[in-house]
């Protein structure tokens, strides 16, 4: 293609655009950077202040203090298993549900779908919920974190989208050679779902990964059964209360007392971001398309 | 589904024999409904008990019936008027200032030539979406406190001659929050955005440069109405979320000095609910709260329907 001649106002604008980029690339990454700079620095130098892209003086010691915390770790644990089993149960749950209301012929399925739509639009808040939650004695357990919100209308309408997508000759053909629904879904429409199942994983695994509010409504009084962001919560509203924070201070609980080094929060929360940092780049073309197909129409 | 060769016969009548052969739908279909009976639909008979005076050891049934004076008590309540206009206005901020922010920079970065600068900005720009809000309250606080980095470049600048106490000043509060907004979700909600502008005929732009169109003419009168149902859709669907936007960055950011701008519906329900044990209060409140929601995405519907707009149902 040859270039035609550019004018003025383009010129312009490619600088400005160019500086727009710039900045917002700065904007972004800037806090990310700073904080996994502070978080390899010397806790008593860092006071000081003016770091910002590089440690001054370099140590590995606040890793060593966020690694041999007992509370973190048990979070850790706790916060992987929910993102592992919570992810399954609820890829399984959704798909079977998209699976069975994406079935041309099934004698319910308008009903069905309606049955969860409506799910998305009315819900009974946060203390009936609460309250049924306790009733059930899921409160005070891991299972709270990973059964009540397995099947949601949002991922199954993503997941039925793209197996409407699908032509319906795989099922009569299959029903032909005498297979079953079963059949029909684990060995010819799953195989074909896997881009969109790894969407809805991915969602639903960023969702558990970072979710802290479940652990500090329903489990606060279980320490054994709180998550990592709930852990990184109380260390980083140590400090936030000194500033006058009242709000968090019955969930900082006991933590509070002691202020943690701002190098050692900073090493926290780089820990807790990694997992997530190391996966997403690669993970970017499932959920570009997944956000596609949700977004255009339920 | 407009493949259309092979048709699938109609206004067949269910027979028994259909309903052997859909066994295994039929079995699933069942045990979604009792999960979703028990946790979606099960809760919403909770919301009697805003109607009660309800005390734990009566019971659902046993507490004594009060009609709608919990709801009387709630508008009489300054604090429940505050916290409805907090709710609605950092809802509204954050929805127009983060739709206005994800177009504009779809738009800027589909401009940009070079694949491999659009490709590398594009993942940095879906980093905070990624972030829990724990994080990026704890990096926000850090950065605007009294020595953090904005305070420090006020100061370099002269824009200030002492740091300024972000968090202890009611004016900052519904900007900072809208600010943590659209760092986190800027890239995130621009992916569908840059999706729309990809799926306008590139023979558009063709066309107009031939005719001599500049950049922001294309822009102008190709690529934003190109995308303009689909900005539609999303401020409709968003609509309905206004009053949800309010907990998680208002519970980790506030703090006693400023709570007559940050506290929202929810972290009333939750003061009220679970700290006080009033549940039928709380539960008030989020009846509120639905029903001001379920309104406003009618009433979105119905404005999209009159302009001839997509609609959502």
């Amino acid at each position: 293609m040859k270039k035609r001649k550019t004018s003025l106002a383009d010129k312009i604008f490619v600088v400005f655009n160019t500086l727009f980029m710039i900045a917002f690339v700065v904007i972004t990454l800037y806090p990310v950077l700073n904080t996994l700079a502070i978080s390899f620095n010397d806790g008593i130098d860092a006071v000081r202040g003016g770091i910002y892209l590089w440690p001054r003086k370099f140590t590995l010691k606040n890793y060593i203090t966020v690694l041999s915390k007992e509370n973190m770790m048990r979070g850790a644990y706790i916060t992987v298993m929910r993102t592992i089993i919570g992810t399954v149960l609820s890829l399984v749950a959704n798909a079977l549900l998209a699976f069975v209301v994406s079935r041309k012929r099934f004698i319910f399925k308008s009903q069905l779908s309606l049955f969860w739509v409506i799910t998305m639009y009315v819900n009974g808040g946060l203390i009936p919920v609460f309250m049924l939650y306790k009733n059930l004695h899921l409160t005070g357990t891991f299972w709270v974190y990973v059964v009540p919100g397995a099947v949601s209308a949002f991922n199954m309408l993503v997941l039925r989208t793209y197996m409407q997508g699908l032509p319906d000759s795989l099922e009569e053909s299959a029903q032909l050679d005498g297979a079953g629904y079963w059949t029909i879904f684990s060995r010819i429409i799953s195989p074909l779902c896997k881009p969109v199942y790894a969407t809805v994983a991915l969602f639903v695994a960023v969702g558990q990964w970072n979710s802290w509010f479940d652990a500090m409504l329903y489990n606060r009084m279980k320490t054994e059964y709180t998550t990592l962001q709930y852990e990184l919560m109380k260390l980083l509203s140590s400090v936030m209360q000194q500033s006058g924070s009242a709000a968090n201070a019955s969930a900082a609980g006991a933590n509070s007392a002691a202020v943690t080094p701002i190098t050692v929060r900073s090493a926290a929360t780089i820990a807790t971001m990694l997992p997530i940092i190391c996966l997403y780049p690669f993970l970017q073309r499932y959920f570009v398309t997944g956000l596609t197909i949700g977004g255009v129409k339920e | 589904m407009e493949q259309g060769v092979v048709k699938v016969k109609k206004d067949k009548k269910i027979t028994w024999k259909e309903v052997k052969r859909q066994k295994f739908l039929l079995v699933v279909s069942f045990f979604m409904v009792v999960y979703g009976i028990i946790f979606y639909y099960w809760p919403l008979t909770g919301w009697l008990m805003a109607f009660q005076n309800y005390k734990p050891k009566d019971g659902l049934l046993g507490s004594k019936f009060v009609g709608l004076a919990k709801f009387k008590f709630l508008f009489e309540d300054v604090t429940f008027l505050r916290v409805i206009r907090n709710t609605f206005c950092m809802g509204v901020l954050n929805l127009v200032t983060c739709t206005f922010m994800a177009i504009l920079f779809a738009i800027l970065l589909n401009e940009i030539r070079s694949t491999k600068a659009k490709k590398t900005v594009q993942t940095i720009s879906y980093l905070p979406h990624f972030l829990s809000w724990i994080i990026v309250t704890g990096i926000l606080h850090d950065a605007l406190s009294s020595s953090g980095i904005i305070n420090e470049l006020l100061m370099k600048f002269g824009f200030i001659d002492t740091s300024i106490d972000f968090f202890a000043h009611k004016e900052y509060f519904w900007p900072i929050v809208a600010f943590a907004n659209v760092w986190k979700e800027t890239g995130w909600n621009a992916i569908i955005y840059l999706a729309a502008i990809t799926s306008i005929d590139p023979c558009l732009y063709e066309a107009a440069s031939i005719d001599g169109a500049g950049r922001w003419a294309k822009i102008k009168y190709i690529t934003l109405p190109g995308i303009k149902p689909t900005i539609m859709i999303l401020l409709l669907m968003n609509v309905g979320n206004v009053l949800n936007a309010g907990f998680e960055v208002q519970y980790l950011l506030g703090n006693g000095l400023i709570k007559s701008v940050s506290d929202t519906i929810d972290i009333y329900v939750l003061t009220w609910g679970i700290s006080q044990n009033d549940f039928s209060l709380g539960t008030a409140a989020g009846i509120f709260k639905s029903v001001v929601s379920i309104a406003l995405i009618l009433i979105a519907n119905s404005v999209a329907k009159r302009m001839g707009e997509e609609r959502l149902f």
